[in-house]
């Protein structure tokens, strides 16, 4: 194994955290504002994905398809707010599973009616399809670096958002206590509305930009669910900055276990043993990671409600 | 007690629910519908499974979101224990395989068991939200370590040639093998009714009312919780083992989150807390699963608003609206 490839796994390791983060700032917003646990997110992760999908399809332009994805996941996402969600804050998180499971069903049912059972292949966006030598000798594909730069400006956009702006000044306070945010005259609901379609619509982003990298299908959005969930334990529910951390640690983690562990066990068993074990190991190694964590602080590594 | 006291609606509706499943093999081979007694038979055995989900979410107050991952393991000790047993090899170089059901039902409750011990002792350090999400983690950290498993089929999963034997019965007869699984279903019935009404079962449901109070009074909670939290795992286990047998299949989408999920709406649509109810409540999901899919291809699009209208509206489960009141 050489340092080069290496260093290319670190930039997958971060692509996919950029994509988680998008999914777990939304998600840790809606839990530690509203206390609502939602399974649904990653449904708006896929509509945001066929969205963008078909529109790309209709205009030839990933652009317009991203822009449309946006838009598409908020409203879709105020939406589902406004209709279901908004009795369910008051109840307990059992309900708020059960719910958001159906909501799953709903959702994976509706996308195979509108768009049918076969999956949807993307096209890289020509101008980004390229490779990049950002490390000498080793060509980087453009795209999966021009997720990690949207990821990195979406952070920081989120932080600017959060940290200076009324708004966020009001979403930093219905986080740590709803009531007296209400009743200090804020229009809680709009709020709550308002915070659902900024997560959806960074959900609906991640999924627009995972399209050309994965295929767009049915059920696309709860394998990054569960991801994300991880990401959140790791992180502290809540917090966006232990939203970005965990998931940085769990996109790296994932990525270079998979790609380094086989390698690494042959130096101590039997190649045949040793890719097995690696895959079996590499497929669990964030949960061990999320497990250990736990073990330390069982509430993440940034509370926000301590 | 009198022995002349007017009969409980509830004892009416159990004895009822009773006879029917007894009766059913007689008349589905009556009315030369075979069919029916596979599909009972599944019935019992997910609410053998959706029965242990509710001791520890019903009476413990533990939203575990990831049951599947025990059933999945108590399905795969069988298979496992089978194919070894079959080819005459030993698992993991150390133990002979076997397809003896006196031997590999328990192996299935025991290994699914310590696998609940394992992870509830480091999930319950935690509470909430946190809870919900880092079992259901775990179940698919489970999962994806059986797709990876190649030895074992991997995602293709795992095929048994026959189903397992027990000495003076013949498992392989789809009506035998029904009654087999009633037998188990009303035991673990019996079982659980009495361990939720001892004393382990009065603080679990004090922990679930209160957790912070019966610490005051001196209980060591975590204890009880994870004891509650590893006897659900083990039943989950058997009722893996006997998946394992009714289809003579095991495959990781035994442990998939869905899985999980649909569990946990049978405890929901059954009644929650009730030990029975979800029981019933399996019987009405795989019925309408059954009968939505012969409707529309489409089922998911009705059963997903329907379960959102259950957990809003609907909260007595179908147990607590046919018994009344007296769900106890």
């Amino acid at each position: 194994m050489n340092g080069l490839l290496v260093l290319e796994q670190i930039l997958n390791g971060l692509q996919l955290g950029v994509m988680l983060f998008l999914l777990a700032a939304g998600l840790t917003l809606i839990f530690g504002i509203m206390d609502l646990i939602n399974l649904a997110h990653g449904s708006l992760y896929m509509v945001g994905a066929y969205v963008a999908a078909t529109v790309a399809q209709l205009t030839g332009s990933f652009m317009l398809g991203l822009l449309a994805a946006l838009p598409a996941a908020a409203v879709v996402g105020m939406a589902v707010e406004v209709i279901a969600l908004r009795t369910l804050y008051e109840r307990s998180h059992l309900d708020q599973v059960l719910a958001t499971f159906g909501l799953i069903l709903f959702f994976n049912e509706l996308v195979r009616i509108v768009w049918g059972p076969q999956a949807i292949f993307m096209d890289v966006p020509g101008a980004l399809s390229g490779t990049v030598e950002i490390i000498p000798g080793a060509p980087y594909p453009t795209f999966r670096l021009a997720i990690i730069g949207a990821g990195i400006v979406v952070a920081a956009l989120l932080y600017v958002l959060v940290a200076r702006t009324r708004v966020g000044m009001l979403i930093r306070a219905g986080a740590s206590n709803r009531e007296m945010v209400g009743a200090l005259g804020v229009d809680v609901r709009l709020l709550y509305t308002l915070v659902f379609g900024l997560g959806a619509a960074l959900a609906g982003l991640a999924g627009a930009m995972a399209g050309p990298l994965l295929a767009v299908e049915v059920g696309m959005g709860e394998g990054i669910l569960i991801l994300t969930f991880v990401v959140i334990v790791i992180g502290g529910i809540g917090s966006i900055r232990g939203a970005l951390v965990g998931a940085l640690l769990v996109g790296l983690v994932d990525t270079l276990g998979r790609a380094f562990l086989p390698t690494l066990l042959r130096l101590v068993m039997d190649p045949a043993t040793a890719d097995g074990v690696g895959a079996s190991l590499s497929s669990m190694s964030i949960y061990i990671l999320m497990a250990a964590i736990l073990v330390l602080r069982p509430r993440g590594l940034f509370p926000a409600h301590v | 007690m009198s022995r002349l006291r007017r009969p409980r609606r509830r004892d009416v509706v159990l004895l009822g629910a009773l006879a029917g499943a007894l009766l059913l093999p007689p008349l589905a081979l009556a009315l030369d519908e075979p069919f029916y007694v596979s599909l009972a038979s599944r019935i019992l055995i997910y609410g053998l499974a959706a029965a242990s989900l509710d001791l520890i979410l019903g009476f413990g107050g533990m939203v575990s979101f990831g049951h599947a991952a025990f059933v999945g393991a108590g399905g795969y000790a069988v298979g496992i224990l089978f194919v070894h047993g079959f080819d005459g090899s030993a698992v993991l170089g150390l133990l002979p395989g076997s397809d003896n059901a006196l031997l590999v039902w328990p192996a299935a409750m025991l290994i699914a068991g310590t696998l609940a011990l394992v992870i509830g002792a480091i999930s319950l350090r935690t509470g909430g939200v946190y809870f919900i999400m880092i079992t259901l983690a775990f179940a698919q950290m489970l999962y994806f370590f059986f797709v990876s498993l190649e030895a074992y089929g991997g995602d293709d999963g795992l095929s048994l040639y026959s189903r397992s034997r027990a000495p003076g019965l013949d498992l392989a007869d789809d009506t035998t093998f029904y009654y087999v699984c009633l037998g188990v279903l009303v035991l673990f019935l019996w079982l659980g009714r009495r361990l939720v009404d001892s004393r382990f079962g009065m603080v679990l449901r004090g922990v679930r009312e209160n957790e912070r109070r019966m610490q005051a009074i001196g209980f060591p909670t975590y204890r009880y919780k994870l004891a509650g939290f590893a006897i659900a795992g083990a039943v989950a286990g058997l009722s893996g083992a006997l998946i394992a047998n009714h289809t003579e299949f095991v495959s990781p989408a035994l442990m998939h989150w869905t899985r999980s999920g649909e569990i946990m709406v049978m405890v929901i649509l059954g009644g929650m807390g009730t030990l029975f109810g979800p029981v019933f409540g399996a019987a009405v999901l795989l019925l309408l699963e059954e009968v939505l899919s012969t409707w529309t291809e489409h089922w998911m699009l009705v059963l997903g608003p329907l379960l959102i209208l259950v957990v809003l509206f609907g909260r007595r489960g179908v147990y607590g609206w046919l018994v009344g009141g007296d769900t106890r």
